[in-house]
């Protein structure tokens, strides 16, 4: 599977995207715009709480090619942060408390300098997380070394396995991904990861490997705490759901398998108001791989950026300015608020 | 014509339709449906494959429908949806094939 950008299909264009997403008729059924649900919430304009988190996109590159991928990242897309544009994300930190860094990517750790912004993270005594999809640690020599420079600098591992079974996890991030994944697990329960009392937390995150909304967290943590441990002596401290969005590649299986129209009205029907004042890009400044500001990674995918008023670049970083602003939303925003909420901290409520 | 089969998928969304003739008996199954479906002594994950198996053994449309995405959200695999198929045939092919002791004695009663 190539990515939307290197198949030349017409959601590689964001404009598009937003076309299908905004068709006000879904299979006869009027789909209410998210603005309207805020509205009636009480919560437009939708505005930041306090900055926590500082979500740095370094690159769309990946060892992977996943179905549901909302980055329409892969090994043929070039995209890659700076270090120059690192430092500027390194600049801004500074002058803030914000205490997280979360780094995502396509595969964050193929940046040639993700070793050396997880470094300068650590320096400014912030907690760094990584979205490490697992199989980047056995996919060549020079990345074996990752779980022990992870532990070195005590970063939070998040990785995405959306099941416990190897058939479910292949069918959304290709074959083999599940053995491979099983592998860096375990490399990294072998430094201390997931390990209690290690101080070493490793996460895993469940996307739903098809158009249907995750289940209960705590439930599905508890299976698959059971099922990994049984199986593959494997151990893990939480497990976050993650809603999938209508965005990039996950919108082309939606519309590809017949299911766009019916996971819409999934994703509207289970709105929930709690989970609406909660959404991550409250609290979240999203950057991406060229230092344009965002409210979120989905955002940032569909090149929404931040509202015109407010800095777009990173080198202008100005955080009461960026306070100040409405956050950009559209519909694939009811992602995030369809019954326990979703985040990229998992669920919300 | 809108519908040209008893059964339309559409219809599964109007199930809470039901109480429109009669709030009170209709609001109590929902609500007692809802308390059953709830995390107990089994888990929700457990209750949708039984619900799954159910569903099938009754070739209920809507509720094979509904239960097999219930039973993935709630993280069942394929597998243990078949298997939880598996035991709802299990039992419906027993069911008759024990009755077969019943053909049997009543076979013997009558037979020299």
């Amino acid at each position: 599977m190539k990515s939307l950008h290197a198949r030349q299909a017409p959601l590689a264009d964001t404009g598009y995207q937003l076309t299908v997403l905004t068709q006000a008729e879904a299979g006869g059924a009027h789909l209410p715009p998210f603005a309207h649900q805020l509205r009636e919430s009480g919560l437009l304009p939708l505005r930041p709480t306090s900055l926590a988190v500082m979500q740095i996109n370094v690159g769309k590159m990946c060892n992977q090619t996943c179905r549901h991928c909302h980055v329409d990242a892969g090994p043929d897309r070039t995209e890659i942060m700076t270090r120059e544009t690192m430092a500027q994300c390194l600049t801004a930190l500074a002058q803030t408390d914000i205490g997280v860094v979360d780094l995502t990517g396509g595969a964050p750790e193929m940046n040639p300098d993700f070793r050396w912004l997880v470094e300068q993270i650590s320096a400014l005594g912030r907690q760094t997380i990584v979205r490490c999809n697992l199989t980047i640690i056995v996919a060549n020599p020079k990345y074996h070394d990752l779980p022990e420079f992870f532990a070195r600098h005590r970063v939070r591992v998040v990785s995405s396995l959306p099941h416990f079974s190897a058939a479910r996890t292949d069918a959304q991030r290709g074959d083999g991904v599940f053995a491979r994944s099983i592998r860096g697990l375990k490399m990294l329960n072998a430094v201390g990861y997931g390990v209690e009392g290690s101080g070493l937390e490793l996460d895993l995150v469940y996307n739903p490997s098809g158009a249907f909304m995750p289940g209960n967290q705590l439930s599905l943590e508890r299976e698959f705490k059971q099922r990994l441990g049984r199986e593959h002596g494997i151990v893990f401290n939480s497990l976050l759901t993650i809603t999938n969005l209508p965005v990039s590649r996950f919108l082309e299986y939606l519309l590809e398998s017949g299911n766009y129209e019916s996971y819409m009205e999934k994703l509207v029907a289970a709105y929930n108001p709690v989970a609406a004042a909660n959404v991550m890009c409250r609290s979240t400044l999203s950057i991406g791989w060229d230092g344009q500001l965002y409210d979120c990674d989905f955002n940032q995918m569909l090149e929404l950026p931040v509202d015109a008023r407010a800095p777009q670049h990173i080198r202008d970083f100005n955080e009461q300015r960026l306070q100040d602003r409405s956050i950009v939303i559209n519909q694939h925003c009811y992602g995030c608020t369809a019954g326990a909420g979703s985040s990229c901290g998992g669920a919300t409520t | 014509m809108e519908k040209s089969t008893y059964y339309n998928p559409a219809d599964l969304a109007k199930f809470g339709n039901i109480t429109e003739w009669q709030a009170e008996m209709g609001n109590k199954f929902f609500g007692y449906y809802a308390e059953v479906f709830k995390e107990g002594a089994l888990t929700e994950r457990e209750k949708a494959l039984i619900a799954l198996a159910v569903a099938h053994a009754v070739q209920c449309p809507y509720c094979i429908d509904a239960y097999t995405t219930d039973s993935l959200q709630k993280g069942a695999d394929e597998a243990q949806m078949m298997e939880a198929v598996h035991v709802a045939a299990a039992i419906k092919g027993g069911a008759v094939l024990v009755h077969g002791v019943q053909m049997m004695n009543k076979a013997k009663e009558l037979s020299m």
